[in-house]
């Protein structure tokens, strides 16, 4: 069943051409592929003369809420709804920060970057990370 | 002017993840219910982010250089192995319990949410931890 109700087509069609213009000036600006574990990662430790980069574009990302509240003519970035507890929270967080890590990526480097350049590896990786999160939510909702 | 632009792709790319409702945790899980109410718009940002990438894609291939006079870093590596499936498999897995991947979890971070703030928290540590154990368990790849 399709949930039309919460269906928002245009706003995350135009979210996702912002996206790509994001990776695209990246990869065509400066080389780099916008995944975001990997540009994070690359900072725990930092190493010298790689860590500037890295930190300019991760302050601009920090910056969006702000942006998005000063431009956005619906007015604030929606309350977002959290069902997870804290715990599950925590728990969840270990496992994105470890897995994405031990597979080299996450939505952006592998989803986003990886498919853009037809990587079989990154399609392989979205693949399975598309699964587990079907699968999870399934499990969650649905049998627990 | 380097540093500038390389803050203005962090924004843009912020601002198209709380557009498109990646930072909304409960749209993300609307999403992955694909058995339930399944709400398919986040494809959407997918399709439209990767219309895009394709064609920046093609054309860094055909360049020797970036626009700032730099070099290309693109991965490498192009083996499938346990590693990658395990990861992903284990990032989904988190992804499906909380409805947060890295990028709009820094993002809702920065917003001061206190979820997402907890969330991101044990993103880092998971991080470290992943680092941590590469440097004792298997030599620096």
């Amino acid at each position: 069943m399709i949930d039309w109700a919460h269906f928002t087509p245009w706003a995350s069609l135009s979210g996702g051409i912002l996206i790509g213009v994001a990776s695209a000036l990246f990869i065509l600006l400066h080389g780099r592929i916008l995944g975001i574990s990997g540009i994070l990662g690359g900072l725990l430790p930092p190493s010298a003369g790689d860590a500037t980069w890295r930190i300019t574009f991760l302050l601009g990302l920090f910056s969006a809420p702000l942006a998005f509240n000063a431009l956005a003519p619906a007015g604030f970035m929606q309350m977002p709804r959290i069902d997870a507890s804290y715990t599950m929270l925590i728990v969840a967080g270990l496992m994105v920060g470890i897995g994405t890590r031990y597979g080299s990526g996450c939505t952006s480097g592998h989803g986003v970057c990886g498919l853009s350049r037809l990587s079989l590896r990154s399609l392989i990786a979205t693949g399975t990370f598309m699964v587990a999160g079907f699968a999870t939510v399934y499990i969650i909702r649905h049998i627990l | 002017m380097q540093r500038f632009s390389e803050f203005m792709v962090g924004l843009i790319f912020g601002v198209g993840l709380i557009l498109s409702g990646m930072t909304d945790p409960a749209k993300v899980i609307g999403f992955l219910d694909v058995f339930g109410q399944w709400d398919p718009s986040l494809a959407l940002v997918m399709g439209g982010a990767i219309a895009v990438g394709m064609f920046s894609f093609a054309l860094a291939k055909k360049r020797t250089v970036n626009f700032f006079g730099g070099a290309f870093h693109l991965p490498k590596n192009n083996h499938i192995d346990k590693r990658l499936i395990i990861g992903a498999l284990l990032f989904g897995a988190g992804w499906g319990v909380a409805g947060y991947c890295p990028g709009p979890a820094l993002v809702s971070m920065a917003s001061g949410q206190t979820e997402a703030i907890t969330f991101a928290a044990a993103m880092l540590v998971g991080m470290i931890v992943y680092e941590l154990a590469q440097r004792t368990i298997h030599k620096p790849r």
